[in-house]
Order: structure tokens, then C-alpha cells, then sequence
């Protein structure tokens, strides 16, 4: 069973009076219990089973504008204090920085809680086999899908108390469910993978297993016999899967951290149009049931809706308490990062777009970490599948993409077929003028 | 004797006994105990950014029948926890008729000293070096705009037990420091990262200024990057410089060459053993066993002592990295692969340090023989696709190649290649083998494990370049 609230609060409370009897100025606490159960199956056979039960306190303590941290997983009374008085001890040896402190009393959340994060719902681990069985059931279905990478499902269940000596205590339970199936296509002698996965909230809002096992087969079918294309700079369609990753790396570009060191292509661009003038991008924490929202951030600050992006122009930075002081802004709930971001949606349909252009290369893949968010420079490997006419002819592989985000930003085109799939999320995408490296 | 129990109602008497009750019908399983601690000292923007500690122990226990693994694991190390995990272990493997295998080799080698790193020096003198480090890098040059340096250290401790009462203990140090700096001239920004570490004290990297070649090597590397133009885009010839580049091997073969991948057919690699899958004069090994390096281990997360496992001789697939489950369901042994990022997490087979050995050509000669390509001396980071064998990796620092010369450094690019046929295109093999700094972190679903790499260098082929200029 997960820990209820009156657990954790004891913790929390113990770490917090215990800093103050021995120097802190303030402190801040957070203790998290996490339950999480899964299986995972393989060729359609039980393959192994995990349970994980973990237990964690992690405090800071400022003794004025000096601070520390520890973190532990023994909540035993002895254990307790020998950290608490780690942490101060440490805390008096580390210089002072005159932005640390507590996040002001007045951003505090306070309020009601009723996104419905919580789904009471327990499948016993033979339910979760089967859900998950049935998916590798449907794939297998299909001539061409000889093996599967493994396929899986879990069930996670938190609660935590976040809590500070300005009077800050509160906290509550989440639930996340995920399956998520693996398998390899073979034809020809070539070898591919693919994945579907769902995950969500509240087990009812789960993709059904026959959706994730048909749309895994499907894809890793349709990477078979892949040829090389010839370098080239053409227009890419970026899928929903990939396209969020660009979106992710835009809002890593204007968090006040980067913001404030100016590592970032987005240093003074607040005001300036950064992306065409169809572009909209929202953050926004209280969605019910999804997979970003929260009610308050890692400081216990409440998390105003952003409009981050308008018309094409930045709006806002994603601001916490520490760098956000540097650049003279209070912060607006951003020091777990964004919550549920998204593009809103173009106005093209998804087939408009794949007919924009007589040759187009439509990205399902991306591989390596090649965003750079000092320079906005931007180089991945792919595969994909080539549109031709508006027909999705063969699979691609083996090539890199690259561009630079300056350029590519406002070249964005969304079409019109936006999901609450991942916590970010945007429509399918198509990016003209990248550079395609091949043969 | 364990010093697990001290603080708890479990003694080791009770402790083997919830373990051979659980697994006397289970093939194989252990109880994993471990207690870590750690910290994370980041400068960042000229001030201490962040100072942390953590202390974490738990343990993890698990049974295997067949190919089925169950596994649990809790930070409350008490008997009652215990004989939970015990139970819920016994009804995942509900008609378990297994004979456990208690055979496990001995050993008493040791590749790294008892140490705490992070106790034996105090945070305040940690502090202090990361402030000079600080100060030293902004004054190599006025185009130093940003510096962000870390201390992370680590003493992991750990005990396995199993059925019987065999009991295998480990202690293992881990340092690493790094530094970053950002330089900016005419309003263009690069960065120039570097870092070194090991199973040692801080120490031995900072005696006699050490330090310093740490900061001067980030800037030498962010300058470089300054002057860089587009990269070119498409098929050429690449040379790659010794030491770190070796990520190339862990990415294009190692991953494929792990036991669980070949156990479970979905490697390009797992009906190639016996035949050749690299030219001539290619020799790959796996190798646990090397003083103080950040991929190496006395006994494995299995404990089974580790040892220098040959991958391919001369071009030959001859082996394959295991741990107990895949080494027993393949009919071979444990090559003492078996390895976790902790009690939280399951055993796989992972690599240690994995390297290329000499050859006899020199860089020079690589050089000269092209007319057009790239030479990459330093890379970020790389992935692979098992299944599909592509891999990528992208530079950090590298040039053109134009006629036999090295020309201007070239902007950051990924680099794609295709592990079976790529290690069939290396045409020269160098005589040069470095090894990497020590600061290589491998991921592998979803657990970080320190490995190590190290080459000498080569020359390829064809690989495709990802850059922007056609």
C-alpha cells in the first residue's frame, strides 16, 4: 500500500524542526514514496516480473544565503538526524549565493485539487499479463512480425509531501499506467523494430492492447528493405512522436537557467518573432487526468497557464525562483520544467500537408542527441518513409538530418491533428529546407 | 561478515535462510545488498550551485527460473521486508522446478583500492578547487563567458548473497570531474567540455595542478569550435583519433554483442559467431580487469570476477558478453558481464572497458590517404538501434580533410553508420590505442552503468556525415 499523508508529513515535519534546532535559516523537504509493479512478457511468454517500493526524503537547508542538499532512502530516526546534521554542516562550509532562498510565501499554492491524477485501479499481475499478451497476440498476427524485443506493463503509484519552513505543506497522489509492446519484423534478410506504447493517468484512458499491437506491427513493417537516399535539402514531416521532440528542445532553449547564463540560441529573443505567424505554443498544468499536470512545482509554487509562444512571437520564459531572480522575473511554476505543452493546432489536415510538395520525407525515427541548445545547431540520425506525390512509397534509412533551429522554427507548418498523447505534444510537422544526408 | 544487518531485526543466518527457501526450486537468484553513497558538487555561473549527498541502501532479490526472472526489491533492509519479496518472487514463479546452480567462481583480484572518495577529502577544499578551477578557466582568455565545473563521487558497497550462504562483497570508488566552458567572439557561442575519472581518489587527478589541463583542454576545444564552418553532408572517408572516439565500438558492435540480444535473436550479430565481421587486423575486447579504470570491476553485479573477454580476433565474431541467465540458456559461461546501476534495478549483460587493440598504421598515413573527409577527434555521445544495427554518434571536435590535409574544424555533426558492415570498412588500424578519460556513462533500458572505451586510431571507409552543407 502507498503511504498516506500523515507518514510522509511526519517525516517531513521531523526534518524541518530538526534543521532549525541545529542553524538553518530555512529549509525545504520533500518525501516521496513511490509503489511500482511490472511484467514483461516476451514472445507472448511471461519473461520477468519486477516490484519496486521505494521510500525518499531530500532536504535542503539555507543558513542565510548559504545552501545544501542530501538525499536519502533510510527514514530511520538515527539516520535521520546524522543527515540533518550532514546537511548543515555542509550547508555552513558552501559559499553564499545571493539568489538562494525560498521561493516568496505569496506564490505558495493554495487551492483545490481536483484534476483526478489518482486512478484507485489495481491490476494483479496475471491482469497485466494478459492486457499486454494481447497486444503481442495481435502483432504476431501479422506474417512478417517473426520476434519481439519485449513487451511490457506497469502500474505506478505515488505520494509525496512537499514541504518548507514558510509554512509550505502539501502534496498528493498520482497513478501512471503504461504498456507499451516492442516487435522485429523480418523480411528479405532485413531486420527492423518498432514500438507502440500508452501511457495515461487512469488505466481506462489506455490505448486497448489490439490498438498498441496493430500499430506496432504496422510500423515495424513498414521500415522494411529500407534504402539510402541521396543527400539532399528537402521539406521533412516530422511525426507526431518526433515532432514533440522539437518542442521539448525549444522549451529547454528559454528556461530562465539558460536564459540567465545565456546559453542559449534564445538569449533576447523575448518580444521577437521566433517562429511564423501561425505559431501558438501553450504550457498549462491543470488539464484533468493528463500526463503533465500538476498543481504546483518543485518549490510549492503555483503554475500559471502560459502562453509562451503568440503568433509567432516568444511571450514568456519558463521561470523558477533561483535564475528567475537573476533576470529580475518571479518565478511562474516552472522549476520541475514544463508541464502539459503544445502546439495548437495549424490549419492544414494531414493530407494537405503531405501534398505541399511533390517529394517529401516523412521522419518516424530520430536517433543520437544532436540538438545543441547553445548554437541551435541541430544534427540526428533518421529513418523514415519518402512521400511521393502525397503516396508514401518506400522506407528510408541510415541518413542524418540537419538544420538550425533559428531557421527551422520558422519554417514550421502544422497540420491540424493534435493529441494529448505524450505531457508534450504537437501535430504532425512539416520543416521545408533541411539538409538530408545520405549517399 | 556483512555489515548490512547491523542496524536491523535480520541477522545473515535468517537473512540466507529467507534466500534458500525462496530459490531451492529457482534455477539461479541472489540477494543483492548495496549501500551507496554519494555526492554532486556543481559550480555553475561563478557561484556553488548546488552541494549534494545522498545515502541510499537497499536491497534487490532475485529469483530465475528458466528464462523467467522475478524480481523485487526495497529500501527497508528487515526481515519482514524480506520474507514479502520472498513471497511475491514465489508467486510469480508459481510451479517452479528448478536446480539451483550454486557453482560460482572465486576470486581474489583487486583492480581498485578500498577507498571513500567522498569522505576522505572534505566538501570545504572540494569548494575551494572547484572556485580555482573557476577563476584559472575565465582567465585563460576574455572570450571565457560562462564555466561550469562538478565533482561527482561515489562509494558503492556491496554484498551477494546466495543459496547456502556463499557470501561475495565488493567496495568500489568512483570519481569523476568535469569542466565546461563557453566561449563567445563577434557574437557567435560554442562550449569545449572535458572531464576525467576513475576508481581513485579526487586526489590523483588534482596533485601537481592536474586540474588545469582539464580547463585547458575544455577552452583548446571551444576555440576549435569557434572557427568551425558548416559540415559537409553525405558518404566520405572519416579517420578517428585515438581514445574517446572508441564509442564508435561500443555503439556500432559492443551493444550488439551483449548476451541478452543474442539470446533473444534480435541482434544482427547472434548467427555470426565463427564468421568474420570485421577486416583483417580488427581486434575488440572486453576487458574488466584494467587498474583504476572507470569500466573495470573486481566481481560483477552477479559476483563473478570479471576478465578480458576477446569479441572478435582478427576480424572474427568469437564471443559474446554474458551474464549467468543468458551464459546458462546459451550453454556457456559468465563472462562476468552481469551488471546493474543498483539494487533497484535487474541484472543485463553490460560492457566494462571495451577496446580495439593496435594495429600498425600511423594517423599520419591515414591522413594522407584522403582526398576527402573528415577527422573526428572528440564525440558527445552515441545511440544504436540493435535490431536495424544503425548507430550514430556526434562529433565535438572535428576537420575537414581535403588532399591528404587536415583543413578548418568543422561544425558539430552526427555521424551514421551501420554496425555489421561498418567495422568491414576500416582500411587502416592505428597504432596509437589511448584510452578515454574516464567519464563514459552507458545507457541500456533505462540504467546507467560507468564503462570504459579505447582505440587507436582509424580510418573508415564510408560512414555518412550529418552536416548541412551538400
Amino acid at each position: 500500500m502507498i503511504k498516506e499523508d500523515r507518514f510522509l508529513e511526519k517525516i517531513a515535519d521531523f526534518c524541518i524542526s530538526k534543521s532549525k534546532d541545529l542553524g538553518s535559516t530555512s529549509s525545504n523537504v520533500l518525501v516521496m514514496n513511490t509503489i511500482s509493479e511490472n511484467v514483461n512478457i516476451r514472445n507472448k511468454k511471461l519473461d520477468g516480473s519486477e516490484r519496486s517500493e521505494n521510500l525518499g526524503v531530500t532536504l535542503t537547508t539555507y543558513i542565510g544565503k548559504k545552501k545544501a542538499s542530501i538525499s536519502s532512502t533510510n527514514f530511520s530516526e538515527n539516520n535521520l538526524i546524522e543527515l540533518v546534521t550532514r546537511c548543515i554542516d555542509s550547508t555552513k562550509v558552501t559559499p553564499e549565493d545571493e539568489y538562494n532562498s525560498l521561493p516568496d510565501q505569496e506564490l505558495h499554492f493554495k487551492g483545490e485539487k481536483n484534476l483526478d491524477l489518482y486512478d484507485i485501479t489495481h491490476l494483479s499481475n496475471d491482469e497485466k499479463i494478459n492486457f499486454i499478451k494481447e497486444a503481442e497476440e495481435v502483432a504476431f498476427s501479422h506474417d512478417k512480425i517473426v520476434n519481439t524485443n519485449g513487451s511490457g506493463f506497469s502500474e505506478t503509484k505515488s505520494n509525496f509531501i512537499l514541504a518548507n519552513s514558510n509554512g509550505f505543506s502539501d502534496g498528493y497522489k498520482t497513478s501512471q499506467f503504461t504498456a507499451y509492446c516492442e516487435v522485429v519484423s523480418k523480411s528479405n534478410g532485413s531486420m527492423e523494430r518498432d514500438y507502440e506504447y500508452s501511457s495515461k493517468r487512469h488505466f481506462k484512458d489506455l490505448l486497448t492492447p489490439k490498438q498498441i499491437g496493430e500499430s506496432a506491427a504496422k510500423m515495424a513493417i513498414s521500415k522494411l528493405n529500407p534504402k539510402k537516399i541521396e543527400s539532399n535539402k528537402m521539406g521533412i514531416v516530422f511525426d507526431k512522436r518526433i515532432a514533440q521532440n522539437l518542442l521539448s528542445t525549444f522549451a529547454s532553449a528559454i528556461s530562465s537557467n539558460t536564459i540567465s547564463k545565456g546559453t542559449t540560441f534564445l538569449k533576447d529573443s523575448l518580444n521577437k518573432k521566433i517562429f511564423n505567424d501561425q505559431i501558438n505554443i501553450i504550457d498549462k498544468a491543470n488539464i484533468k487526468k493528463a500526463n503533465g499536470s500538476r498543481y504546483f512545482d518543485s518549490e510549492g509554487v503555483r503554475i500559471e497557464d502560459l502562453k509562451l509562444v503568440k503568433n509567432g512571437i516568444l511571450k514568456d520564459y519558463l521561470v523558477e525562483t533561483y535564475s528567475g531572480k537573476k533576470i529580475n522575473r518571479k518565478s511562474n511554476g516552472r522549476s520541475s520544467g514544463t508541464t502539459n505543452l503544445y502546439f495548437e493546432n495549424g490549419d492544414q489536415s494531414f493530407d494537405q500537408l503531405i501534398n505541399s510538395e511533390k517529394k517529401l520525407l516523412f521522419i518516424k525515427e530520430t536517433i543520437g542527441r544532436g540538438a545543441n541548445i547553445i548554437t541551435g545547431d541541430y544534427s540526428v540520425g533518421a529513418s523514415g518513409i519518402m512521400i511521393e506525390n502525397g503516396k508514401f512509397t518506400f522506407p528510408v534509412s541510415e541518413i542524418t538530418i540537419a538544420g538550425n533551429f533559428n531557421e527551422m522554427f520558422k519554417n514550421i507548418i502544422l497540420a491540424d491533428d493534435l493529441e494529448f498523447k505524450y505531457s508534450t505534444n504537437s501535430p504532425t510537422m512539416l520543416v521545408n529546407g533541411i539538409t538530408v544526408g545520405g549517399k | 561478515m556483512s555489515s548490512f544487518f547491523k542496524n536491523t531485526d535480520l541477522d545473515i543466518n535468517k537473512a540466507e535462510k529467507i534466500v534458500s527457501e525462496t530459490l531451492n526450486k529457482c534455477d539461479d537468484g541472489e540477494l543483492y545488498l548495496e549501500d551507496t553513497k554519494s555526492e554532486s558538487i556543481v559550480l555553475d555561473d561563478n557561484k556553488i550551485k548546488s552541494s549534494n549527498y545522498t545515502k541510499d541502501s537497499g536491497y534487490g532479490f532475485r529469483a530465475i527460473n528458466g528464462d523467467v526472472v522475478a524480481y523485487s526489491h526495497s529500501n527497508e533492509i528487515s526481515e519482514k521486508s524480506l520474507r514479502n519479496s520472498g513471497k511475491n518472487l514465489k508467486s510469480t514463479l508459481k510451479n517452479s522446478e528448478g536446480i539451483y546452480n550454486s557453482e560460482i567462481k572465486k576470486t581474489n583480484q583487486k583492480f581498485y583500492n578500498d577507498l571513500d572518495p567522498v569522505d576522505e577529502k572534505n566538501l570545504a577544499d572540494k569548494i575551494k578547487i572547484l572556485n580555482e578551477i573557476n577563476e584559472y578557466s575565465r582567465s585563460i582568455s576574455g572570450s571565457v563567458k560562462q564555466v561550469t565545473a562538478n565533482f561527482l563521487g561515489e562509494r558503492k558497497n556491496i554484498e551477494i548473497l546466495r543459496c547456502g550462504g556463499e557470501l561475495l562483497k565488493d567496495s568500489r570508488p568512483l570519481v569523476r570531474i568535469n569542466v565546461s566552458v563557453m566561449v563567445e567572439k563577434n557574437g557567435r557561442k560554442e562550449t569545449g567540455v572535458y572531464g576525467v575519472g576513475g576508481r581513485q581518489s579526487y586526489d590523483e587527478f588534482l596533485k601537481n595542478d592536474d586540474w588545469k589541463k582539464i580547463c585547458d583542454e575544455a577552452y583548446r576545444i571551444a576555440t576549435t569550435n569557434l572557427e568551425s564552418k558548416a559540415s559537409p553532408a553525405g558518404e566520405m572517408k572519416v579517420v578517428l583519433g585515438p581514445g574517446w572516439p572508441a564509442i564508435l565500438i561500443h555503439e556500432a558492435v559492443g551493444h550488439g554483442l551483449e548476451g541478452d540480444f543474442n539470446r533473444k535473436k534480435t541482434s544482427v550479430f547472434h548467427d555470426l559467431v565463427g564468421k568474420k565481421v570485421a577486416s583483417d587486423g580488427v581486434t575488440i575486447i572486453d576487458d574488466g580487469t584494467i587498474d583504476k579504470r572507470r569500466g573495470s570491476l573486481n566481481i560483477d553485479d552477479e559476483g563473478t570476477p570479471t576478465e578480458k573477454t576477446v569479441l572478435i580476433e582478427n576480424g572474427i565474431l568469437k564471443n559474446f558478453m554474458q551474464d549467468r541467465l543468458n551464459a546458462r540458456l546459451m550453454n556457456t559461461k559468465s563472462t562476468g558481464n552481469g551488471r546493474r546501476e543498483s539494487y533497484k534495478h535487474i541484472v543485463m549483460p553490460r560492457m566494462r572497458n571495451t577496446i580495439m587493440l593496435n594495429g600498425k598504421n600511423t594517423q599520419d598515413e591515414m591522413i594522407k590517404s584522403v582526398d576527402k573527409g573528415i577527422f573526428a577527434v572528440s564525440f558527445g555521445g552515441g545511440q544504436v538501434d540493435i535490431t536495424s544495427g544503425k548507430f550514430v554518434f556526434s562529433c565535438t571536435e572535428a576537420y575537414e580533410i581535403i588532399n591528404g590535409k587536415i583543413g578548418s574544424p568543422i561544425k558539430g555533426a552526427t555521424l551514421i553508420g551501420d554496425g555489421p558492415s561498418s567495422l568491414k570498412e576500416v582500411l587502416m588500424v592505428g597504432n596509437d590505442m589511448m584510452l578515454d578519460p574516464g567519464i563514459g556513462t552507458c545507457g541500456k533500458a533505462g540504467q546507467g552503468v560507468p564503462v570504459g572505451v579505447g582505440q587507436p586510431s582509424l580510418l573508415i571507409d564510408k560512414m555518412t556525415v550529418g552536416g548541412t552543407q551538400i
